[in-house]
């Protein structure tokens, strides 16, 4: 049988999760819980619409011709979209037929013996960092963070470039020490190309209420430009500063 | 004669060939430009005069500001092109000469398009005009628009005050005719006149006719406004009799050629026409000879600009509503791919967007770079840096234009191309397509006011809309208004031509020229929309206590155009080519070939306030979309998917242009600038290459419009891209202003 894939929307002109203009797919659910999701309406395995592969892939090809033009591709996001892994594992195989970079965005959060034919066709992971700490990771995510760290060692083993994601959000992922403990974690990966530090902006609230939900980082303030700047000094690798500096 | 213009010491150094002999700017241009592929590394800033100079402006521009836009008019003076005695701003700082009238900003009034209008707007700003203007203009010589109130029909009144066909050139300048302005230096006026008078040799038949004796009057016209042309010039100390000789004659000549038109007529686009690219011949001569710094040629430049951006017409209240901002459509052609495959770009192509650094951003000259896949990708890059810097810059296709209209064509106004010196259009603004949907729905009957417009027809029966039927009675509506249409154009360029022709512009033409009908649209997004309601979902009709349909009830979801989706882009098309071969069947004045643009200027605020509910949802008095965009909020997949439903509008249907916004936040483009404008010039090649024809690229933030919203003072300089042209955001009415920000995307959170 087909397989379907469960999508929430898709973005045709994706600027900020990889490199060029990426068409992009959110994925329909997520087993994160993460206090201050900006996807809320994401969550629900039920919810979004069914899509095939060949849907996903006419779409895509569209925009083939802006891709190539800016070192694009194709970016697939959520969500969660290691819990479609079939689903996105097929779309992956078909885009890499069709010479499209493919970018996984994702908590990695997940088996990685279920994931490991996945990463065999996807040509950069942009990993979401959530929190150095398992307590903290558990308080903050709902789940604990030691997949997550097997996900990151696995995908250095196969040599798959990695761009790490950080969200700072004040009182929560913010702590010096932790910053340090995180850092030292990127630093082990040497499949590390980028750390982004994404500052915590609160846009995403009006979703939350939209499902009638009360927002539980509704008191959280967004960093200051400084904040981000230190943290992101902190969470770089050595490797990749003198790489700035050298520019 | 041949052989003594070959040897003119104006012309040395110059690869002599066709353009000796002929008036021949294409073959001068392609025998002496220098394609530039190089970075804007050897670009200069402001002089020191300049910035002085600018500064100047910049006082005058603040004081006409808070004159509510318009510091002085001289009521005593009729505007013709010798009309003033010379003006300065600063005499010692200005590097090239000529103002409209003897003082910067002060505007003219030109009463041959209409004496009402003038008084009128003169009175917007207290001042009243001389009566004995206002006599001789009312008893003894017609205007424009008197000639066309005395022919119109009862019809023709009719649908223009329902507004199914609006802003109509019939009580202001039609404009978008653009004189070859570079013939005047490279020839000199006298040679100019002399070929005019060769001209009126070939106008003498057996038999002269109507069109001949027009022919030959025009002709006569031509060759008096070249005169004072010369005198104009010569009030101001120059000489343009014969060729400019070096760089800053160059400027000079053409500056003065083009400042005969803006004295002569206050035509609603005055457009520039592809200048740099020819000034570039000149500066590259006098820097290979030492005459010239790239210092002094900047200077040129800027100043040269700094004379565009002061260009002012007297306009009514009106007037304003619909093209809004001051605009005067100083639109220059820059770039573009040569036909033997070399660039059209130089070093003057980067000079030119170098001044909006150097000055500073601003809505004219209407900077239109032609863009081509094929451009060197430098040029590319600085386009896309002055696009994500200042917003001042609008990208129209070069491929597509290129195999319409050669490789010396121009964009008057916003959108429309046409031919230097051998094309012209009748500017004939637009009809209101939602407007005619609601007439076909309701029997001709105008859903505002219920008055009969249209001819009488049985309205849609009760129950759900039938799309088949619909369409029907579109087709019939779209007849009727075709028709319609082009006659009413047909009378009011009559009368132009009679009572306020363009007799400097058409002198910098050649004596057969390709002459247009421009034809527009306004709203097809809405009709695209509600059609698509139609098909895909249910309509029900809601009618008032008089039985007009007055709303919508819409059960269920339709695909929406702008989402790259074939079921309702194909529908798009279809209404497209459906009107346009309605306006190619009329017979039109002067045999000129109807064209068609999707265009609106700011107009699409206040056509929306006089269109009622519409089928697709929207509510009655709701702006509709700008151009050919898409109705806002409805795209669900990202810029892309709309770029692409627009770039399938068919230009070879709409040959007179097809316009699209695009507003986006500087973080919704990328990361950091290098991704920005990498992102940028992607997204234009693609856009072009899927056949796309016109883009606005607005990158600016949200807040920052809201902020200069509440404090316009803090933003002298905000230019946006609005429809077809720049403006200074500040300018713009609370409702366009509102208009524009709800337009613009965010970034996906």
């Amino acid at each position: 049988m087909e397989i379907k894939g469960r999508i929430h929307s898709f973005e045709t002109f994706g600027t900020l999760d990889g490199p060029g203009i990426r068409f992009i797919v959110f994925m329909q659910g997520c087993p994160l819980r993460c206090i201050y999701c900006h996807n809320r309406d994401t969550w629900d395995v039920s919810g979004g619409r069914e899509y095939s592969v060949d849907d996903v892939v006419a779409q895509t090809e569209k925009y083939i011709d802006f891709m190539q033009s800016s070192g694009g591709g194709i970016t697939v996001t959520g969500g969660e979209p290691l819990i479609q892994v079939d689903f996105v594992t097929a779309l992956f195989k078909r885009c890499r037929e069709l010479n499209i970079h493919t970018a996984l965005d994702t908590s990695g959060f997940a088996e990685v013996e279920k994931v490991m034919e996945l990463l065999e066709y996807t040509d950069l992971i942009l990993l979401d960092i959530k929190h150095a700490s398992e307590a903290k990771h558990r308080e903050i995510t709902g789940v604990g963070n030691d997949k997550i760290k097997k996900f990151a060692l696995y995908t250095m083993k196969k040599g798959i470039p990695l761009w790490i994601r950080y969200v700072l959000v004040p009182g929560y992922t913010d702590n010096e020490e932790d910053l340090r403990l995180a850092g030292e974690f990127i630093e082990s990966l040497k499949n590390v190309e980028k750390v982004e530090v994404l500052p915590y902006h609160c846009m995403g609230a009006f979703k939350w209420d939209k499902l009638g939900l009360e927002y539980p980082a509704a008191n959280v303030r967004e960093p200051s430009k400084e904040e981000v700047a230190r943290a992101a000094e902190t969470l770089t690798p050595k490797k990749l500063k003198l790489l700035v500096h050298s520019i | 004669m041949e052989q003594m213009n070959r040897n003119m010491e104006q012309w040395k150094d110059f690869k002599k060939g066709n353009w000796c002999s002929e008036i021949d700017l294409r073959d001068f241009i392609q025998l002496n430009y220098t394609p530039y592929e190089g970075d804007r590394s050897f670009l200069k800033g402001a002089s020191e005069r300049t910035r002085k100079l600018w500064n100047k402006v910049s006082e005058l521009l603040k004081k006409e500001r808070e004159k509510d836009g318009v510091l002085d008019i001289d009521t005593h003076t009729v505007s013709t092109i010798v009309s003033h005695k010379p003006g300065y701003i600063d005499k010692d700082l200005e590097v090239i000469a000529g103002l409209q009238t003897d003082e910067p900003l002060k505007r003219a009034i030109m009463p041959f398009g209409g004496i009402r209008m003038v008084a009128k707007g003169s009175e917007a700003y207290g001042k009243k005009v001389d009566s004995d203007i206002i006599k001789v203009f009312t008893e003894y010589r017609k205007t424009h628009n008197q000639g066309v109130y005395d022919v119109y029909t009862a019809e023709m009144r009719r649908a223009r005050k329902a507004g199914i066909i609006t802003g109509l050139p019939d009580a202001y300048g039609r404009g978008r005719i653009i004189g070859d302005y570079r013939r005047v230096p490279l020839y000199g006026v006298d040679r100019l006149i002399e070929e005019k008078r060769n001209e009126l040799v070939h106008l003498e038949f057996d038999y002269i006719d109507a069109d001949t004796t027009r022919d030959r009057e025009e002709i006569q016209e031509q060759i008096k406004a070249l005169g004072f042309l010369k005198e104009m010039a010569s009030s101001y100390g120059f000489d343009i009799s014969k060729p400019a000789g070096n760089s800053r004659e160059a400027v000079q000549w053409l500056y003065f050629a083009y400042l005969g038109a803006v004295k002569e007529q206050n035509g609603a686009a005055m457009s520039l026409g592809r200048v740099s690219t020819f000034l570039d011949i000149y500066f590259e001569r006098d820097l290979r000879e030492g005459t010239i710094t790239e210092d002094e040629v900047q200077e040129l430049m800027d100043q040269f600009v700094i004379k565009l951006r002061i260009v002012r017409f007297l306009r009514t209240p009106d007037y304003e509503a619909l093209f809004s901002g001051d605009p005067t459509w100083v639109t220059e052609s820059i770039g573009g791919m040569g036909l033997d495959g070399r660039t059209l770009v130089t070093k003057s192509s980067f000079r030119i967007l170098n001044t909006l650094y150097n000055l500073g951003p601003a809505p004219e000259p209407n900077m239109t770079v032609l863009w081509s896949v094929h451009l060197p990708c430098e040029f590319k890059k600085f386009c896309a840096e002055v696009s994500v810097h200042t917003s001042s810059i609008q990208y129209e296709n070069d491929d597509l234009m290129r195999t319409y209209w050669g490789d010396d064509y121009g964009i008057a106004c916003c959108v429309s191309a046409m031919k230097l010196g051998k094309q012209m259009q009748f500017f004939g603004a637009r009809c209101n397509l939602a407007k005619a949907l609601l007439y076909a729905i309701n029997g001709g009957r105008d859903e505002m006011t219920g008055a009969q417009i249209a001819p009488r027809f049985e309205a849609v029966g009760e129950g759900y809309l039938d799309y088949e039927d619909v369409m029907n009675r579109f087709d019939m509506v779209l007849d009727w208004v075709a028709r319609l249409y082009i006659n009413t154009l047909n009378l009011i360029h009559y009368m132009h031509d009679k009572y306020s022709y363009e007799s400097l512009q058409m002198a910098l033409h050649d004596k057969d020229i390709y002459r247009t009908m421009a034809c527009g649209i306004a709203g097809l997004s809405v009709v695209v929309d509600s059609l698509s309601a139609i098909k895909y979902a249910k309509v029900k009709p809601v009618r008032d206590e008089n039985n007009t349909v007055v709303g919508y009830l819409v059960e269920g979801n339709y695909p929406k155009f702008g989402n790259n989706d074939e079921r309702v882009d194909s529908i798009a098309i279809m209404v497209v080519k459906l009107f346009m071969d309605k306006l190619r069947k009329q017979r039109t004045y002067r045999n000129s070939v109807p064209a068609l643009s999707i265009l609106t200027i700011t107009s699409n605020v206040v056509y929306g306030e006089k269109t009622g509910n519409t089928p697709d949802g929207r509510k009655k008095g709701e702006p509709f979309a700008p151009g050919a965009n898409p109705m806002h909020g409805r795209d669900t997949n990202g810029a892309l998917a709309v770029i692409s439903s627009v770039a399938k509008l068919p230009y070879r249907h709409a040959q007179d242009g097809i316009s699209f916004t695009f507003s986006m936040a500087p973080k919704a483009l990328g990361r950091d600038e290098e991704a920005r404008l990498n992102n940028l010039m992607a997204l234009l090649d693609g856009y072009f290459k899927k056949g796309g024809h016109h883009m606005n690229v607005n990158v600016f933030n949200r807040e920052t419009l809201l902020d200069a919203m509440e404090h316009p003072e803090k933003y002298p300089q905000l230019t946006i891209r609005v429809s077809g042209y720049a403006v200074n955001f500040i300018k713009l009415t609370k409702a366009q202003q509102l208009d524009v920000i709800n337009r613009t995307i965010h970034e996906r959170v």
